[in-house]
């Protein structure tokens, strides 16, 4: 987002729910479908209350599956749709998230984390979502997860979700957690002049010429509006680029890899994180979402002990940003990996960092977030 | 040859995948001849189904198709209805798909009074899967997981949709194509959720392990258990035990419908500005 200094912004004091709906309307987000569940519930209410004052819908579903369903629905008409949930919703929307996936229908899916596993801690902080929004539906797919970690980026991200939604065809996942969705901070509302909206790419063909994965337009094809005189099928099924059932083999492979190529080939494009103090660092923390605010304080406490500690926070957390970590641990003597659950992100990390340095976790669950001195004893410990 | 209703056929996808004398030809082309009476432009019209033999019945129809999961078509209608109210929204669904798996959408959808046409084709078992039994497969009846007779008990699947609330609910058999016909087009016209229970004939997976292998004898025996509302009315609760009544079972036409509903929630937050 380009901050313009001469833009005179709304200043709200808002928590990260309603930050993520009222973005969501900014980014011309005009569907939502959900179903109530702590801590997302007010992504829903500020939704029920806004969307119809724009002239959109709200609808509350009987359940999550439901949810998950209509926003594919709406998305299908053209609508820009989102969904929000937490744990327990997430897993319940992930047959149809995959659907989703497959089809290439773009929408935006908000789980505000809570701890898990089952019921868990529903007021409480948990990140321990983030394998599931890489693993959890069945098949293979792309993934995108954003995860910010202040106000003003969960606004812009939101505003991204969308962006890359409709961009790749395909849904987004925002990864927010309980006390980010309800910590109230101060928020300048960017200026719509201060960012781009992005629409879904859509046909410019003769109806009769269309076909709904047509590989002569990329790995993106035009995606077309229900009603808008092309007629064409939507499948779950294996399909080849008409959208019609195919068992082909050769078909089911090509399909699926560009499906997964559409993404991964323009990860630079969108590829996202925030570095502090890495140049010169010994010990590196690798940590996502409001753990990092945490990590930025042990950080400037490790460097006032004398270590040179630095924090890399990935804000694309899926697809990961392997090329800058392998380059950040190079020189490293160790890597602290704190996160709200009981170690998953770290299984990423050991997969990308290249070094024989030490990675270790700060893992706490149980509905309290991890403090800076927990995450200052792992570092002391490395040096 | 000329085919009738070709129009909207999607020729060039034939053959279908059905058994020879399954059912579902039958009902898809009484859902064809109504949408051809009423002159609905299939430019104006989705045709939605969840998973299972009778759900890849939109594959074959040349209008806006979504094949989507098993149980929850109905979800992924409600959002394409609510977003575009302008258009005609019709699902098509198995026994298993609409009341087993999909119970929960049926119902709301029920409730809700969205104005979306659900044509659920009950032939008693789960088809596609080979043979399971469903939620609407008679107590005793074979199937393949019920090889010592059915201990489960069948839904009433027109009593469930009326009592949760649908304002249309009709019930044909495949053995009577013109009723089945007219009351298809009653449910299209009718403006809330209209639900029309077709009873069907799956003779490869029910008929085969109920001594009911001939298409024809399992249809008979579907048609000879049906008894019309207007004789029905007449008779026992005794009479009527282990009989379908078909014809126009419940209309109400003074619930609103959900997307009317809503215009006016649009008008009261718009107007509060
Ligand atoms: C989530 C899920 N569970 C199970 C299945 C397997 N499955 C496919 S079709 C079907 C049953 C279909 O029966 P019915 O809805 O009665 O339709 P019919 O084939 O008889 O027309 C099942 C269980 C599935 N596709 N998805």
């Amino acid at each position: 987002m380009d901050k313009n200094k001469n833009i005179e912004r709304k200043v709200v004091f808002w928590p990260g729910n309603i930050i993520v709906a009222e973005a969501a309307i900014a980014a011309g987000c005009r569907f939502f479908g959900g179903y109530p569940i702590t801590p997302s519930s007010e992504i829903a209410h500020v939704m029920s209350k806004r969307l119809p004052e724009v002239k959109g819908k709200f609808i509350q579903m009987e359940d999550e599956i439901a949810a998950m369903g209509a926003v594919i629905g709406a998305s299908l008409t053209g609508m820009k749709a989102m969904t929000a949930t937490s744990g327990p919703g997430f897993s319940l929307k992930q047959e149809n998230i995959g659907y989703a996936c497959m089809i290439e229908a773009p929408c935006v899916v908000v789980n505000v984390m809570r701890g898990g596993p089952s019921t868990g801690l529903p007021t409480a902080i948990g990140q321990s979502d983030i394998m599931q929004a890489r693993w959890g539906t069945h098949g293979d797919r792309p993934v995108i997860a954003l995860t910010p970690a202040y106000s003003d980026e969960v606004y812009s991200e939101t505003i991204r979700a969308f962006n890359l939604a409709e961009k790749f065809r395909t849904p987004v996942f925002l990864l927010i957690d309980e006390v980010l969705g309800h910590l109230s901070e101060r928020l300048e509302i960017p200026d719509p002049s201060e960012y781009e909206l992005i629409e879904r790419p859509r046909p410019t063909v003769k109806p009769e010429d269309y076909n709904p994965y047509d590989p002569s337009f990329g790995d993106v094809p035009p995606i077309a509006d229900y009603f808008s005189g092309y007629r064409y099928h939507t499948t779950g099924l294996n399909h080849d680029m008409t959208g019609f059932p195919t068992t082909s083999q050769e078909l089911g492979q090509s399909e699926q890899e560009r499906m997964i190529r559409k993404v991964m080939s323009k990860v630079d494009e969108f590829e996202s994180y925030e570095e502090y103090m890495t140049e010169d660092a010994d010990i590196l923390i690798v940590t996502f979402g409001s753990t990092a605010r945490a990590a930025m304080v042990a950080v400037s406490d490790a460097r006032a002990a004398g270590i040179k500690a630095g924090l890399f926070r990935p804000i694309t957390l899926w697809p990961f940003p392997e090329d800058k970590l392998r380059e950040l641990s190079k020189n490293i003597k160790g890597i602290v990996v704190p996160e709200a659950n009981l170690g998953q992100l770290i299984y990423e990390i050991q997969r990308v960092a290249h070094c024989d340095a030490p990675i270790v976790g700060v893992n706490k669950v149980g509905g309290v977030p991890i403090y800076p001195n927990e995450i200052l004893v792992k570092i002391k410990e490395l040096v | 040859m000329t085919i009738r209703l070709a129009h909207y056929l999607r020729m060039n996808h034939m053959p279908h995948m059905w058994c020879p004398g399954s059912g579902i030809g039958i009902i898809v082309k009484g859902i064809l001849t109504a949408f051809d009476e009423l002159s609905i432009n299939k430019n104006d019209l989705a045709f939605i189904s969840g998973i299972g033999c009778t759900s890849r019945a939109p594959g074959y129809l040349d209008m806006y198709t979504l094949h989507t999961t098993h149980g929850r078509a109905l979800s992924f209608a409600t959002g394409v209805k609510f977003s575009r109210p302008d258009k005609n929204v019709v699902v098509i669904s198995g026994d298993g798909d609409s009341t087993a798996i999909g119970g929960n959408h049926l119902i709301h959808a029920c409730r809700r009074n969205i104005d979306i046409t659900m044509i659920i084709v009950n032939n008693n078992i789960y088809g596609m899967t080979g043979g399971q039994y469903s939620p609407t497969t008679p107590t005793g009846a074979k199937a393949a997981t019920s090889p010592w007779g059915n201990a489960d008990h069948p839904f009433d699947v027109s009593a469930l949709c009326k009592a949760a609330g649908a304002t249309y609910v009709a019930r044909a058999h495949v053995g009577s194509g013109v009723q089945l016909q007219r009351l298809i087009k009653g449910g299209l016209e009718h403006k809330g959720f209209a639900v029309i229970e077709v009873l069907s004939n799956c003779h490869t997976q029910y008929g085969r392990r109920n001594r009911l292998a001939d298409p024809i004898d399992l249809i008979n025996d579907v048609a000879k258990k049906t008894v019309n509302v207007r004789q029905a009315v007449k008779m026992s609760e005794e009479e009527l035990e282990g009989k379908y009544v078909v014809g126009l079972i419940h209309k109400d036409e003074s619930r609103k419908e959900y997307c009317e509903a809503y215009d006016e929630v649009i008008k009261r937050a718009t107007a509060s500005r």
